[in-house]
């Protein structure tokens, strides 16, 4: 994992003295709102429907026990007892006070984390595979890279006021695990003659109009990725739209320029900002990755597994996924418990799970975009130990990428541009679906759900998504289906007319039971989809 | 920090269309719709060039004064407009040597905001040393 040496600590410490001034400007009255809502939001610090919330970065989703527990701790004292991960991979809280914000970040700081950039029209906290470093697909793990630009993009002096947000994600597998298409800049680390480079797709997004980015250039040699990041990115702070905020994101200008031209565009400026020394010499990248050594995994552990409890079979099936290093596994824990908020966690449960990867997965966590947690390098020894710490403490659901693994953003519970909930939906679903047999009947199927059309929830890119629409001023629900934000990305196509809440659950039964009439051997619900097309669906659903 | 008006005798800015048309003004104003590089072959004339911020929020002047300075333009570079004391670090960082705030600016806190940071991540037009050079030398 990324250690901070002496200048990642004092530019954390410095931003952390920024904003507590800024704050004290604030509530001394000295700025306006107005003036003060930028910094805020570069800040993580959104205001909400009830109260602030902070957002904190958690870079490639990647934590030791000692953040995590910081993570818990900040719950505790400041918040309401629970945090909630988020698809950045990120957490909120959702009830912080002004004044304590400062407090809440210099404690972050001493554990080198921070709020820097989880919000506001910059470069976002970059993400990337949950499973870096640890699954047996990838050509590399990608987070040095995503470190890297992590540090280029912090306090960028010349893209800090871009025309919207710009989110990155960076992964070195052919299986995307991070919606990597779908987002303003999606990397993907591949190999050429031996070497590693960076494919760089851009202009991907999902909001009112999601885009699948296009790849604007195959190879670019690592030397050289920051320099052609910079120009990706000057080209878009040039150009990009700033008439109207639902057209300026990057994905707008590159659809409007056509890829070719953007492509061009970009050449042309990299050719020049190449030249300009900014991108750092091969030994930092090799600095940087040094830090992400793989953990001396003991190859010659027991690969046998006691699956005499049957509980803990099923969950061993569909929640543990194979690791790189024979006698290790990757353990997927489920935030999703039937009837829960996906994505929320409570403080003992964070420290639990802390606790989990001290003793048992070399210290390692991840957050997923799926709003999950992983412990990336555990014994299969150790697994069934660790099982029985989870099922004791609500966290050994065993429904990864079921129906009931959803996806939810905050919605009208908490989140001010909200249509309707998203939170309740999700509830309903699971609990109609929480017949766990009937889950595994239908196999992987991936649910999200938006409050709104700016697409939180990646409803887009759902097996089956859903979103929250204003129908005269009742909460009302559109069903799409055949999204996807895999390798195999996809965008969803609407149904037709919308529900209320409890017709959209019976509106996916029928969909899920089409689906086991339709299906042949193999088929995924997104592959049955695809292969017999929106008619015999919506006629299901409709009648 | 220069003051922000006129000093005297200094000429008034033209604007970029009537600059590139005429005239063998010395000082022109940028508006953010405008391409810098319109500018680079008259570099080597010019004193003054004053880059337009009508709202902070709209960051195309840090391009503009990034692209002037990677130019080789040695003259003065203002930022003119809602230059808040928030953003003049960034914007020091990009090339802008003056200011020109509409709203005057509180020097404690000018002060304070371009001092806070000890380095720099990156390389910029300040030609502050980027961290990544302090650690390998
Ligand atoms: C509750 C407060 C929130 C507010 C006010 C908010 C606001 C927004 C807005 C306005 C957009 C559309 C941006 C655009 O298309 O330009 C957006 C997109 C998005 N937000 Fe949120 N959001 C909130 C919470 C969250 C949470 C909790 C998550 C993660 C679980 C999240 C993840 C995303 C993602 C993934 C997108 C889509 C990115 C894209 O368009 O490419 N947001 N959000
Ligand atoms: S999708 Fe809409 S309702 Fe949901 S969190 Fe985003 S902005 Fe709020």
């Amino acid at each position: 994992m990324y250690k901070y040496d002496e200048y990642d600590h004092a530019m954390v410490e410095a931003r952390v003295a920024e904003f507590s001034d800024q704050v004290r400007r604030r509530l001394a009255g000295e700025i306006t709102e107005d003036q003060f809502k930028p910094l805020r939001l570069m800040n993580g610090l959104y205001l909400q429907l009830h109260a602030y919330m902070l957002r904190v970065a958690v870079p490639y989703g990647t934590l030791d026990s000692r953040q995590m527990r910081m993570l818990a701790h900040i719950a505790r004292k400041y918040d309401r007892d629970y945090g909630h991960f988020t698809t950045r991979q990120n957490i909120q809280y959702n009830w912080i006070k002004l004044e304590d914000a400062p407090a809440i970040l210099e404690e972050l700081a001493s554990v080198e984390m921070h709020a820097i950039q989880t919000s506001g029209n910059c470069i976002r906290n970059i993400s990337s595979d949950q499973w870096a470093g640890a699954a047996a697909d990838e050509i590399t793990d990608p987070r040095p890279w995503a470190e890297l630009l992590r540090q280029w993009s912090s306090f960028h002096p010349e893209f800090s006021y871009l025309p919207r947000k710009f989110k990155i994600a960076v992964i070195a597998a052919d299986e995307d695990r991070a919606a990597m298409r779908l987002h303003d800049i999606g990397i993907q680390i591949v190999e050429k003659d031996g070497v590693h480079g960076a494919a760089f797709y851009v202009g991907g997004g999902m909001g009112r109009t999601p885009m699948i980015a296009p790849l604007i250039k195959d190879f670019v040699p690592l030397e050289d990725m920051l320099s052609y990041a910079e120009a990706c990115l000057r080209v878009y702070n040039r150009y990009g739209r700033r008439d109207n905020i639902y057209k300026a994101r990057i994905k707008i200008l590159i659809h409007e320029l056509g890829a070719d031209e953007y492509r061009r565009q970009v050449e042309e400026e990299w050719a020049h900002v190449k030249s300009l020394g900014i991108d750092p010499p091969n030994a930092e990248f090799d600095r940087i990755a040094a830090q992400f050594a793989p953990p001396a995994l003991d190859a010659s552990a027991p690969d046998e597994i006691d699956r005499s409890d049957p509980d803990f079979a099923v969950w061993l099936d569909q929640n543990v996924a194979a690791h790189k290093v024979p006698g290790h596994a990757i353990v997927n824990i489920s935030l999703k418990p039937v009837g829960g908020i996906p994505g929320d966690a409570s403080s003992a449960q964070i420290d639990l799970m802390a606790d989990l990867a001290e003793k048992y997965s070399h210290d390692e966590l991840r957050v997923t975009h799926a709003q999950n947690i992983v412990l990336p390098h555990v014994r299969k020894a150790d697994l069934y130990t660790i099982w029985q710490a989870l099922d004791a403490a609500g966290l050994a659901t065993p429904n990864l990428d079921l129906i009931s693994d959803i996806i939810a953003c905050p919605g009208l519970d908490y989140c001010s541009l909200a249509n309707a909930r998203s939170i309740p939906v999700a509830q309903k679903i699971a609990t109609r679906f929480s017949d766990l047999d009937r889950q595994k009947e239908l196999g992987e199927l991936k649910l999200k759900i938006s409050g709104c059309i700016n697409a939180c929830g990646h409803h887009h890119a759902g097996h089956i998504g859903i979103l929250g629409v204003d129908r005269k001023g009742t909460e009302n629900y559109q069903l799409l289906l055949g999204g996807s934000g895999a390798e195999d990305v996809s965008l969803g196509t609407i149904t037709g007319p919308g529900f209320d809440e409890d017709g959209i659950v019976d509106a996916i039964e029928r969909v899920t039971d089409k689906y086991l009439a339709e299906r042949t051997e193999g088929e995924r619900f997104v592959d049955t989809f695809r292969r017999v097309g929106m008619a015999p669906f919506k006629e299901a659903i409709y009648g | 920090m220069t003051d922000t008006a006129l000093q005297s005798g200094e000429e008034p800015c033209v604007t970029l269309d009537a600059f590139l048309s005429q005239s063998n003004a010395t000082a022109v104003r940028l508006e953010p719709d405008e391409d810098a590089r319109a500018l680079i072959p008259h570099l080597d004339r010019l004193a003054l060039i004053e880059v337009a911020f009508p709202k902070f929020r709209d960051g195309r002047g840090y391009s503009s004064a990034r692209i002037l300075r990677e130019a080789g333009y040695t003259g003065e570079l203002r930022a003119q407009g809602d230059v808040l004391v928030d953003q003049i670090a960034y914007m020091k960082r990009c090339g802008f040597d003056t200011f020109a705030p509409e709203k005057a600016l509180n020097p404690a806190d000018v002060e304070a905001a371009l001092s806070r940071w000890p380095e720099h991540y990156q390389g910029a037009a300040d030609g502050a040393v980027p961290i990544w050079k302090l650690r390998h030398g």
